[in-house]
């Protein structure tokens, strides 16, 4: 999805042309049906259709064809909200299957196969210049990759075989270099046959909410549709002829079609959010769950601090100049191409030390290895060495040196401090400790102030020792952390959250990611991680940006407000209803002999002009007030990170209050205009 | 309207309050098996009755097998209540010598007791043999009664237990409501009405000579006794025609006080029972408040309506308080507040002419009983009927907070729902298709006695009284007719009997097995732990949304019939 169809407003002609037309298409009873709400609409709208064609009964026949029309309109509006949601999609899926073009994969034996032949365990071979035919793992080489396609990113990505940035997706472009991949997908269900889909609303199932909430509804039709027919014998006792058309009305005005005929639009336009965010839900149940979740796995790298330590300042031992340790610092990081080294150097610049070029000095580098957990350099018969503070004094005790009680000291309070040392040796001698820090993206602070008011309690995973990571905790403020984390201790963890009734969610990329994934209720997978972790999770994010989760907790919770609030709005809104239709029906019943009224006339509380341009009024608002609230359906009802009950009441002042209210001066309107304009 | 009025109203819900959580407590203690003050007494009896039947509080029943239980336990009942009244010709004490009813009314009885309704198309001391009374409707009222309570009780527990199947046994908790419940409470209760001058004996009616020199039948019987359960465990069939309208039934101020104390006490006290056994009395006072509101303002509606003749009085040139029907020993004031108390509640014993009251003090009764019963409602089946409105407001408001809602920490997924509407929406069916049939055949027609709106009134209510297991009337709406004071030539009106009969039976039994259903897959649910991003359930924004769910989805239904029944008779002047 590229930029230009993200930013597509659903009244976009090339949209909303294609929609209208669908709209009418859904009329289709076969597919009215599954939702019981709006097929009660157009049963309705058929009967009064025939009533009206038929010419019975004591309504004037203007009457009976407005009501007609307007019942038929409500229905195409229901239809033309979830069109539209629909719609926005297809343009989406259109960009991709355009992708999906027909590859020829090049097989490691050279043969050629056509890309949609490809099976799990196929090995291709993609050079610069070609587009990866199915998705699968890198298992030879490196290579830029243009992932716009799908990410929007344009920005080439490196994908490289081992690591956790092995995955590629079938239709993304290799930009330089080649590949060997090994396919993973089924064919037919490769990551954009599954985004197509996705867009498209295709696989779309019902969300247990969803279900529950249809389930109301089709019971508040069904009770409603016994009210208007029980009303006919109970009219008929007080004398009083009502029309098949006024009753349907009623019936049309009664059960909840706002939210019926926008439940599912409210349904594809969350998913669609997702999407211009560059999350993909892999179903909806994710989506929801996300707006369900209480504890928040946060990654501390790249989450909430800046992916890497920073050195930040230089603490010489006793003995030793602050320039002398810069210098060394600077020597033993030439070759380290890690952040934390690049920073090192970059640190020592600000002593005037200016970057030593090597070309011609005698030198050899030390690389850092998992055994001596430090790295170096060789040079004028020096041996310099960086690394851990114990890998350091080991080193020099090994050397014949000793290290001055001063370093442990340091090395100590570095540590409580949150940051990472490093210490720094010349031979024998300990010159001094680096001091690396984390440092924490701007704004994570009022992040997680809003989660809290939110209910959701955010936890750092960090493979720091606990000292290191309780700093940093409470420097961003997360809720609690988990130091010295590894795969297993992580799955531990939500494990043990589930076990207390919590929701878990978390983002990972990497392969020992994937059971925790797995494990946790919303998984959010990075697109650049590993193709294990992109199976495990239930979403993926293709911006890579672990930061996200917050976003989609934010979706889902939208997502169920919106539901409510429109649940709630639909069914405060009958009182006016009533106030409309009832009065209009009931006018002239139990008149006293010779009035023109009686007494029930005297519920007209809002003075609606004739019972006929009362009940048309009543249908006219119930049906317009459907595409008036298309917007607030695929947008979602603004929502505010804060605490259940200020929610609640903000939402049932604005959605109940309001519900009962707002048809009270629309009918009014309307009236008005139906009434003193047109002369009904 | 009048201080001493108001001031009663207050006294009494102040009562009220004060008693819930002492009753409350007692409630819990006695289900959880724990000891209390007449464990000496009569654990040996309880015990004993175990033994009898084969069973013990430690085998407890999933939500099907309690169901199960209940549904043959009540099936039993029914059969043999229908056939005592019928054979009340040849069984002892029957000083009047009556015969038995016909066979539908006796099938619309013993539905109507089975139920805990006490709907009466009949007079009690014209039509029952004092056997009856005493052997099978008042027995009656203590079974019906303890099996709302022990199925609240079941309830209950599904919503506190964690991962769990079993709700309870049906055996245990009936036996413990009747033993250490209902029948201290009713032998004290019993006793202190005769201490007040309501009547007990087995002896024969009296023919006295009155003041004016006629001579006149009093009827007699055992009626303290029958009494105070029929106000305790909501039942409400009066031992005579009128009911506690009668002295005989309720002397006094202080009984009439007393006695509206023990409709509400029950089910008012199970609130707090209920918060109690989910741990928190909060969420019981939450349901308890949402009660009350709703009763205050019911309350303070007939009063200030039944304060003021009717728009035909007024016509008629008659001003002042609306007396009609009412006893001038409880003036306004405590008629009103019986009025509400007992439709509030599921009792419908009377102390005025419902059908005498004026429009709008006619319809919040009515709209008393649409609810459902949940106000305070039923002992028991108002508790669980409010639990599943409780849910369904949750439900709504639970998604306005952006979460899957929960109630207790616990998920309201599409099976509870399913069953929370079925528990919600089915009687109010029952009610609108029952009321179209009567109004609208020619079955029905021969029940309605008024035309016009007092007419669809009488029929309305009947319907709705019988559906939510109320068993108040406007008269006027017929079902037996009885030309002579002993049942010779009586025949009952075969529709109405049987229409009535089905309309309590689904209103008693569907939301019941719903509650049942629902308490069983709450049982199994984990708990979340509350956060701040929960909604809260024990909060004033919380009791007006239940208040609010209550008046949409169970009044909005009933707003045309109350239109053309009690609204139309409050706005006009005219008769019919």
């Amino acid at each position: 999805m590229t930029a230009t169809t993200q930013e597509r407003s659903m009244f976009d002609p090339s949209i909303l042309g294609p929609a209208s037309v669908d709209a009418v298409r859904k009329l289709d009873p076969r597919h009215m049906v599954r939702n019981p709400v709006m097929f009660v609409v157009e049963v309705g709208a058929a009967v009064t259709t025939i009533a009206w064609l038929a010419g019975s009964g004591d309504d004037p026949g203007w009457f009976t064809f407005t009501v007609t029309v307007w019942l038929w309109l409500t229905v195409v509006f229901g239809n033309l909200a979830e069109a539209l949601a629909e719609g926005r999609g297809k343009a989406q899926a259109a960009t991709l299957r355009a992708m999906r073009s027909t590859t020829t994969a090049v097989m490691r034996d050279g043969t050629e196969k056509p890309a949609q032949d490809l099976r799990p365990g196929d090995v291709v071979v993609v050079e610069a210049g070609q587009t990866i035919p199915g998705d699968g793992t890198v298992i030879e080489g490196i290579a830029s990759v243009d992932e716009s396609a799908i990410t929007g990113e344009s920005a080439p990505v490196i994908r490289e075989a081992g690591g956790d940035r092995s995955a590629v997706t079938g239709g993304t472009g290799v930009l330089s270099d080649r590949i060997v991949v090994e396919i993973t997908q089924e064919p037919g269900s490769s990551f954009i046959d599954r985004m197509i889909a996705l867009v498209e609303g295709a696989s779309r199932r019902k969300t247990p909410n969803e279900i529950a909430l249809g389930i109301l509804l089709a019971g508040l039709t069904l009770i409603f549709l016994v009210v208007v027919v029980a009303l006919r014998p109970m009219a008929d006792f007080a004398d009083t002829a009502i029309s098949t058309a006024t009753l349907i009305a009623l019936l049309v005005a009664l059960i909840p079609t706002t939210i019926g005929a926008l439940l599912s639009a409210i349904g594809i336009a969350g998913m669609d959010r997702l999407v211009r965010r560059n999350v993909l839900a892999l179903s909806g149940r994710a989506v929801e769950a996300s707006g369900d979740v209480d504890v928040l796995l946060l990654d501390k790298t790249g989450t909430i601090t800046l992916g890497n330590r920073q050195a930040t300042s230089f603490h010489p031992m006793p003995g030793v100049t602050e320039q002398d340790l810069a210098e060394a610092a600077q020597l033993a990081s030439l070759a380290d191409e890690t952040p934390e080294g690049r920073s090192i150097v970059v640190l020592a610049k600000q002593f005037g030390i200016r970057e030593r070029h090597l070309a011609g000095v005698d030198h050899e580098f030390v690389p850092f290895t998992a055994q001596t957990r430090m790295s170096g350099i060789d040079v004028d018969g020096h041996r310099l060495r960086k690394g851990a503070g114990e890998a350091i004094e080991r080193w020099v005790t090994d050397e014949g040196g000793s290290t001055p009680p001063q370093l442990r000291e340091q090395l100590d309070r570095i540590a409580r401090e949150g940051g990472t040392p490093l210490a720094v040796a010349r031979d024998s001698q300990v010159l001094g400790v680096i001091y690396l820090k984390d440092v924490i993206k701007d704004g994570m602070r009022e992040r997680f102030d809003q989660l809290r008011a939110m209910g959701i309690r955010t936890v750092m995973v960090t493979g720091d020792n606990r000292l290191t990571a309780a700093k940093i905790a409470e420097e961003s403020g997360v809720d609690d952390f988990l130091a010295e984390a590894t795969p297993e201790r992580k799955l531990a963890l939500i494990a043990e959250q589930q076990e207390q009734g919590r929701l878990v969610a978390m983002t990972g990329d990497g392969t020992n990611d994937a059971p925790a994934l797995a494990q946790a209720d919303v998984g959010v997978a990075m697109n650049t991680g590993t193709q294990a972790a992109r199976e495990a999770g239930n979403m993926v994010d293709l911006d890579s940006n672990p930061t996200k989760l917050i976003e989609i907790v934010e979706v889902g919770k939208q997502l169920l407000i919106t539901r409510g609030a429109l649940t709630t709005f639909s069914i405060a809104n009958d009182i006016a209803k009533y106030f409309a239709i009832l009065p209009a029906m009931f006018a002239a019943t139990y008149a006293a002999s010779g009035d023109a009224t009686g007494p029930l006339d005297t519920l007209n509380v809002m003075n609606l002009g004739t019972p006929e341009s009362a009940i048309i009024s009543a249908i006219v608002f119930n049906a317009i007030v459907i595409p008036l609230l298309v917007p607030l359906a695929l947008r979602g009802v603004r929502y505010r990170p804060s605490g259940a009950t200020a929610l609640l009441r903000r939402n049932l002042l604005l959605y109940g209050l309001g519900g009962i209210v707002a048809p009270f001066v629309g009918i009014k309107l309307i009236d008005l205009v139906v009434h003193n304009v047109l002369g009904a | 309207m009048n201080v001493a009025g108001w001031l009663q109203i207050v006294v009494f819900i102040a009562a009220l309050t004060a008693v819930t959580p002492i009753v409350g407590r007692y409630l819990m203690q006695v289900f959880e098996g724990e000891r209390v003050l007449l464990t000496p007494v009569l654990g040996p009896v309880e015990r004993g009755a175990y033994r009898l039947l084969g069973t013990s509080p430690d085998r407890e029943q999933d939500w099907k097998g309690y169901a199960r239980t209940v549904l043959v336990f009540s099936g039993l009942f029914l059969a043999a209540l229908y056939l005592l009244i019928r054979l009340q010709g040849s069984l002892p004490l029957n000083p009047e010598g009556l015969t038995a009813p016909p066979w539908d009314l006796s099938f619309n009885t013993a539905v109507s007791f089975l139920t805990n309704t006490n709907w009466q198309f009949y007079a009690g001391e014209t039509t029952m043999s004092y056997f009856t009374q005493m052997a099978g409707l008042a027995v009656q009222n203590f079974v019906s009664a303890a099996v709302g309570i022990a199925v609240a009780v079941a309830v209950i527990r599904g919503f506190a237990r964690r991962e769990a199947t079993r709700v309870g046994n049906f055996w245990v908790d009936a036996i413990r409501c009747t033993l250490y419940v209902l029948l201290p409470l009713c032998l004290v209760g019993a006793l202190f009405l005769v201490s007040q001058g309501v009547i007990q004996t087995l002896g024969a009616y009296v023919d006295v000579t009155t003041l004016t020199g006629g001579t006149q039948t009093l009827a007699r019987g055992p009626v303290a006794s029958q009494e105070f359960i029929k106000e305790l465990g909501t039942n409400g069939g009066g031992f005579f025609n009128v009911n506690a309208a009668m002295p005989f039934e309720n002397s006094s101020g202080l009984t009439n006080f007393v006695l509206m104390l023990a409709i509400l006490i029950i089910p008012a006290a199970l609130t707090n029972t209920f918060g109690r056994m989910v741990g928190s009395q909060r969420q019981g006072w939450a349901v308890y408040t949402a009660m009350a509101v709703w009763f205050i303002a019911a309350v303070a509606l007939v009063y200030i309506a039944e304060s003021d003749s009717t728009p035909a009085m007024h016509a008629a040139g008659l001003h002042g308080a609306n007396m009609e029907g009412k006893d001038v020993r409880f003036g306004i004031g405590s008629s009103s507040l019986f009025a509400a108390v007992t439709t509030v509640a599921s009792c419908g014993a009377v102390n005025a002419a419902m059908e005498s009251f004026s429009g709008l003090g006619g319809a919040v009764p009515m709209a008393n009983m649409m609810t459902g019963e949940v106000i305070f409602g039923g002992v028991g089946s108002g508790l669980y009927g409010m639990l599943l409105f409780v849910l369904l407001a949750v439900f709504l408001a639970g998604l306005m907070v952006g979460r899957t809602p929960e109630y207790l920490g616990k998920k309201i997924g599409p099976r509870e729902i399913r069953l929370v509407v079925i528990g919600t929406l089915f009687v109010p069916l029952v009610v609108l298709v029952f009321t179209a049939l009567a109004i609208g055949t020619k079955w029905g027609a021969p029940s309605i006695y008024d035309s016009g709106p007092q007419g669809f009134s009488e029929t309305l209510y009947a319907y709705t009284s019988q559906a939510n297991n109320n068993g108040s009337a406007f008269a006027g709406y017929t079902g037996f007719v009885q030309p002579n004071g002993d049942n010779v030539g009586a025949f009952g009106i075969t529709f109405a009997n049987l229409l009535g009969a089905a309309a309590m039976l689904f209103g008693r039994f569907v939301p019941m097995l719903a509650a049942l259903a629902v308490a069983g897959a709450l049982a199994g649910k984990r708990v979340s732990p509350p956060g701040p991003g929960t909604m809260r359930t024990d909060t004033p924004t919380f009791v007006v949304l239940l208040v609010g769910a209550v008046a949409l989805v169970a009044l909005l239904t009933f707003v045309p019939a109350l239109l053309l029944g009690p609204v139309v008779q409050g706005l006009t002047n005219q008769l019919f």
